[in-house]
C-alpha cells in the first residue's frame, strides 16, 4: 500500500503528544530530583511501607487468581457447565464496570455498615478498610486475565491426549497432573504475570476499600496521589516511575509467556 | 465415581469464591440502594450529580470519536505502513496499559501545570489544562488509546493484504480500498475497540482525580463524584451513582458479549 | 490374545451408531475395519479400548470379559489418527509413560525405550520434542508408546490418516513388517480399501453400523457377500436388469443370475472386456470417451439399453486397437455378482 504521509504525522504527533509527552515529563521530574534525591525519595519509610504493601498483596492476588482462573477456564471450556455463557460474562464483568465501583460494591458487602460487615467486626475480623479488602478488591480487578490466557489454549487442547494417557493406564490424578496441566503452565505464567502488573498499578478500587491508613493499607497508587496532594510531585514521580519499571518489565515477560503457550494474544 | 466429586467440590468452591468477590457484594449494593430508594433517588437528583453524570457521558462520547478513529489510523500505520519505526509506534500504543492511572494523572499535571513544558505556550493562548475540563479529556484519551488500536491490528495481521491486493489489481484506488474492502472486515473489531473504550471512559478514576481535581461545577466526574460522596459520608448518593455506573457496564458487557469476548487468540 | 464382540451395540441421540456388531479376532492376527465415514467403524474399536460406554452387547478379551472394565485394565494399546503425543515431553517420555504411570523402574523403563527406539528406527531422537518431528515419525512414536507397556492388544485408529500418500504407503509395509515380528493381535480401522487390503490378514467392512463381511482380502474381492461390499470396493459399474430362467438381460448381453426379477449388475471395470466389432457386425454398445490416465486407459461407452459403463484397460492393451468414440464395440463381461434389487 501506498504510505499516506498526512496520515503518518497526525498518528504520530496524536499518540506523541498523548503519551510520550507526559510520561517523559514524569521521568524528568524523577530525573531532576538527582540520584540521591531518587533513592531518598523512593526509600522514604512511607514510600518503602507502600511499595511494600502492593508488592506482598499482588502476590497474594497471584497466588490465588491462578488457580481459580485456570479452574474457571477449565468450568466453561472441558466441563461445559451449566450457564457457563453466564460465567464466561460474569468473568468479563471487571473489564467493564469502573474499578472504583469494585470498591464500592465490596464496602456495600464488608463495610461496618453492612451486615456482614457488623458480624465480621464483631467476630474481630475486619475486610474493609484492612489488607484483606485490598486483596479482594485486587482479585475482583484481576479475575480475566487467567481465565482469558488459559481458555484458548485449553480449547486447543487435544482430547485424544487424555485418551491415550489414560489407556497407557495412567490415573486421573496422573492424566491430570502430568497430561493436562504441563501444557498450561505457559499460560497460567501469563495470565499471572499481567494479575500482578495490573495488582501494583491498581487505584480505584484500593483509594475506597483500603481505608488509605499509613503504615497499614496505604498501597504504593495512593501513595503517589498524597504525595501529588501534599505538593511534592519529585516525590510522587520518584515513585511512579519504579512502578513503570516494574511494570514494562513484566510487561515483555507476559508476552514472551503467551507466546510460549501457544496462543497469539498478548 | 470420585471424579464427579471433584468436580462438585471444585465447582462448589469457584462458585463460592466468585460469590465473595463479586455477585454476592453487587447484590448487596443493590439491596441498599433498594432499601431506600427515596435517598438514592435525592442524591442522583442533586445538580451536582446531574452535573458529573453528564460530564462523564460527554466525555465518552468524545473520547469514543477519538480514539475509534486514531485507533484504527495508528493501528492501519503499525500493519501495513512501511514506514520505519512502527515497532516502536506499536510499543508505544500498549504503553497506557502498564502506568498505573495516578501516574497517567501526575505525568499529565506534571506536563500542564505550572513550570511544565508545554504551560508556558498553552497559557499564552489562554489554555489552562490542570483542573479544567481539558484535562479530563486528556487523561480519558491516554487511558483509552490501546483499546481500538490492539483489536484492530490483531484483525489487520489475521486478514493479511491478499483481499487488499486483489482490490488494488481490480483497479481500485487506495482511498476506494480502505473504504470498501478493508474497513468492512474490520467492523467487528472497531464496535469491540469502541465498546472497551467506552467502559473504560465511563470508569476512569485516578487519572482525572489526580488532574481534574473533582471540583464540584468544573471536573467533576461520575466516579469522582463517588469518591468525595464517600469522603463527606453520603454513602446512599455514593451508592445510588455507582449503581447506575454498575448499570451502564452490564449493558456494555452485554454488547461485548455480543461482540465476541475480547482477546480471543485468532 | 483374541477379541470376541458379541452382539455389540452404541446410540447417540436415539440414532443407532452401532447396531448388532459381533466378530471375533483370532490371537496374533492383524484385522482391518474397512468402512466409509460415519459406518461407526471408530465407534466399535473405542467401545473394544473402553473410551466409549457399550449399550448393549459384550466385549471378551480372551475368557475375560470386559466391557463394563475401567479403560487402564483392559490393557490394550491405542494408536490415535492425529498421534494424540504429548507435546510437552521428549519423545523418550513419551514412550515411557504408560510404564512410568505403572510404577516401573528408571533402568527397566529406559531399557524398553531403547528396544523399541531401535525396533521403530527412532534410534537418536529420544531427546527430541515431538513438534520437532516429522509425521511418519511421530506416527511411529505414537506406536511406540502404545507397545511400550506390552499390551495384549493393538488397537490402531486411522493410523495413516494423517500422513501424506508417500509416507503412508511406507508405514503401510512397515506396519506389516512390524506386526510379522511382534505379533500382537492388532485391530485397526480405515477408510482406504487398499490400505486394509494390503496390510491385513483379514478384512471387516462395516457398513451403518452393520457388520456387512468378514473375510480375506481375496474373498472380499471375489465373493462380496452383499450388493454394499461389491459396490463398495474396486472400481464397480452397476447396471440395472431384470432376470428370468438364471438370466439376466443387458441390451444384447446375457449375464448368469441365481436371482429372478428386477436385479443389479454389479461389475468391476476390470472385469468387462470390449474390443471394436468387426464391419457389419452388430455390436453390444457404443464408445462415448477415451480418457488416458497414465499408465491405464479408461473407456466409456453405453450400451443399447441406455445404460453408460465404463472400463478399465492397460494402456497397450491390444483390445484398444480401433476403439474411439462414436465407434460400436463388443463387450464380455468375464466376472459379475448380481443381487436382487432393493426399494
Amino acid at each position: 500500500m501506498k504510505p499516506f504521509a498526512p496520515l503518518r504525522w497526525l498518528v504520530l504527533a496524536w499518540v506523541g503528544a498523548l503519551v510520550l509527552l507526559p510520561l517523559a515529563a514524569t521521568v524528568a521530574a524523577a530525573g531532576a530530583l538527582g540520584f540521591r534525591g531518587l533513592v531518598d525519595a523512593v526509600t522514604a519509610p512511607a514510600a518503602v511501607e507502600a511499595l511494600w504493601l502492593s508488592a506482598w498483596t499482588g502476590c497474594i492476588a497471584t497466588l490465588i487468581n491462578v488457580p481459580f482462573g485456570t479452574a474457571i477456564a477449565w468450568m466453561i471450556v472441558r466441563w461445559r457447565v451449566a450457564g457457563h455463557r453466564w460465567l464466561s460474562a460474569l468473568v468479563d464483568l471487571p473489564l467493564s464496570i469502573p474499578t472504583l465501583v469494585v470498591g464500592i460494591l465490596l464496602v456495600a458487602l464488608y463495610g461496618p455498615a453492612s451486615p456482614l460487615g457488623g458480624v465480621l467486626e464483631a467476630a474481630g475480623v475486619r475486610v474493609a478498610y484492612a489488607r484483606p479488602g485490598i486483596v479482594l478488591a485486587l482479585l475482583a480487578v484481576t479475575l480475566p486475565f487467567v481465565v482469558r490466557a488459559v481458555e484458548p489454549v485449553l480449547a486447543e487442547l487435544d482430547p485424544a491426549e487424555e485418551e491415550a494417557a489414560v489407556t497407557l493406564g495412567a490415573r486421573p490424578a496422573q492424566v491430570f497432573w502430568r497430561v493436562l496441566l504441563p501444557p498450561l503452565l505457559p499460560a497460567m505464567g501469563a495470565g499471572g504475570v499481567q494479575v500482578f502488573a495490573r495488582s501494583v498499578a491498581e487505584f480505584g478500587s484500593l483509594s475506597v476499600v483500603s481505608g488509605n491508613i499509613l503504615g497499614e493499607t496505604l498501597v504504593a497508587p495512593v501513595y503517589v496521589l498524597g504525595e501529588v496532594e501534599a505538593g511534592n510531585p519529585g516525590g510522587a514521580a520518584a515513585v511512579s516511575v519504579v512502578l513503570l519499571a516494574v511494570s514494562l518489565t513484566l510487561h515483555p515477560l507476559s508476552r514472551a509467556l503467551s507466546r510460549a503457550a501457544g496462543a497469539g494474544h498478548v | 465415581m470420585s471424579d464427579r466429586w471433584v468436580r462438585r467440590w471444585v465447582i462448589g468452591l469457584v462458585l463460592a469464591y466468585l460469590g465473595a468477590i463479586l455477585v454476592v457484594p453487587l447484590f448487596s449494593l443493590l439491596s441498599v440502594v433498594v432499601g431506600a430508594p427515596d435517598r438514592a433517588i435525592d442524591g442522583l437528583l442533586r445538580p451536582e450529580a446531574i452535573d458529573a453524570l453528564t460530564r462523564t457521558l460527554t466525555v465518552t462520547a468524545v473520547v469514543v470519536v477519538g480514539n475509534v478513529t486514531m485507533g484504527v489510523a495508528a493501528a492501519w500505520l503499525v500493519v501495513r505502513d512501511p514506514m520505519r519505526g512502527r515497532a516502536a509506534l506499536d510499543a508505544l500504543l500498549d504503553l497506557p496499559l502498564a502506568v498505573s492511572p495516578v501516574m497517567t494523572g501526575l505525568s499529565l499535571l506534571l506536563l500542564f501545570g505550572r513550570n511544565g513544558w508545554l504551560a508556558s505556550p498553552l497559557s499564552s493562548m489562554g489554555v489552562v489544562v490542570p483542573f479544567q475540563w481539558p484535562a479530563i479529556l486528556l487523561a480519558t484519551l491516554f487511558v483509552t488509546l490501546p483499546f481500538t488500536a490492539r483489536e484492530v491490528i490483531l484483525v489487520l495481521r489475521e486478514l493479511g493484504t491478499s483481499q487488499e491486493e486483489a482490490a488494488a489489481t481490480l483497479g481500485a484506488t487506495g482511498w476506494q480500498t480502505f473504504w470498501r474492502v478493508t474497513l468492512p472486515n474490520l467492523r467487528s473489531a472497531v464496535a469491540l475497540g469502541a465498546t472497551l473504550t467506552a467502559a473504560r471512559a465511563l470508569g476512569e478514576f485516578g487519572a482525572v482525580l489526580v488532574v481534574g481535581g473533582a471540583i464540584r461545577g468544573r471536573t467533576q466526574t461520575a466516579t469522582t463524584f463517588i469518591h468525595t460522596a464517600m469522603e463527606e459520608r453520603q454513602e446512599e448518593a455514593a451508592y445510588a451513582m455507582s449503581l447506575v455506573l454498575a448499570f451502564l457496564a452490564i449493558l456494555l458487557l452485554a454488547a461485548l458479549t455480543a461482540l465476541g469476548r475480547p482477546r480471543r487468540s485468532p | 490374545m483374541s477379541i470376541r464382540v458379541v452382539g455389540l451395540q452404541k446410540k447417540l441421540g436415539g440414532n443407532h451408531i452401532v447396531r448388532d456388531v459381533s466378530f471375533e479376532v483370532r490371537p496374533g492376527e492383524l484385522v482391518a475395519l474397512l468402512g466409509p465415514s460415519g459406518s461407526g467403524k471408530s465407534t466399535v474399536l473405542r467401545m473394544i479400548a473402553g473410551l466409549e460406554t457399550v449399550d448393549a452387547g459384550e466385549v471378551w478379551l480372551e475368557d475375560r470379559r470386559v466391557d463394563t472394565l475401567d479403560v487402564r485394565e483392559r490393557n490394550v494399546g491405542f494408536v490415535f489418527q492425529h498421534y494424540a503425543l504429548f507435546r510437552h515431553m521428549t519423545v523418550g517420555d513419551n514412550i515411557a509413560f504408560g510404564l512410568q504411570v505403572r510404577g516401573v523402574s528408571a533402568d527397566k523403563r529406559e531399557a524398553r525405550v531403547r528396544e523399541l527406539c531401535q525396533l521403530m528406527g527412532l534410534s537418536g531422537l529420544a531427546d527430541r520434542l515431538p513438534a520437532q518431528l516429522s509425521g511418519g515419525q511421530r506416527q511411529r512414536v505414537a506406536l511406540a508408546r502404545a507397545l511400550a507397556p506390552q499390551p495384549s492388544l493393538l488397537l490402531l485408529d486411522e493410523p495413516f490418516g494423517a500422513v501424506d500418500a508417500k509416507v503412508r504407503e511406507e508405514l503401510r509395509r512397515w506396519l506389516r513388517r512390524l506386526h510379522d515380528e511382534v505379533h500382537t493381535t492388532s485391530l485397526f480401522v480405515t477408510h482406504d480399501q487398499e490400505e486394509a487390503f494390503a496390510v491385513a490378514d483379514r478384512v471387516m467392512i462395516l457398513s451403518q453400523g452393520q457388520l456387512e463381511q468378514a473375510d480375506t482380502p481375496e474373498g472380499i474381492l471375489d465373493r462380496p457377500a452383499t450388493e454394499f461390499v461389491a459396490r463398495f470396493v474396486g472400481d464397480v459399474n452397476v447396471l440395472h436388469a431384470v432376470a428370468a430362467d438364471g438370466v439376466a438381460l443387458l441390451g444384447g448381453l446375457r449375464v448368469p443370475s441365481e436371482t429372478a426379477g428386477a436385479v443389479h449388475v454389479v461389475v468391476r471395470a476390470y472385469d468387462l472386456k470390449l474390443w471394436r466389432a468387426a464391419d457389419g457386425a452388430a455390436g453390444h454398445a457404443t464408445v462415448r470417451r477415451v480418457l488416458p490416465l497414465g499408465d491405464r486407459v479408461r473407456v466409456e461407452a453405453v450400451l443399447d439399453d441406455g445404460q453408460s459403463f465404463h472400463a478399465q484397460f492397460p494402456r497397450r492393451s491390444s483390445l484398444l486397437h480401433g476403439v474411439e468414440p462414436g465407434g460400436r464395440v463388443e463387450v464380455e463381461i468375464t466376472t459379475s455378482r448380481v443381487f436382487p434389487a432393493r426399494s
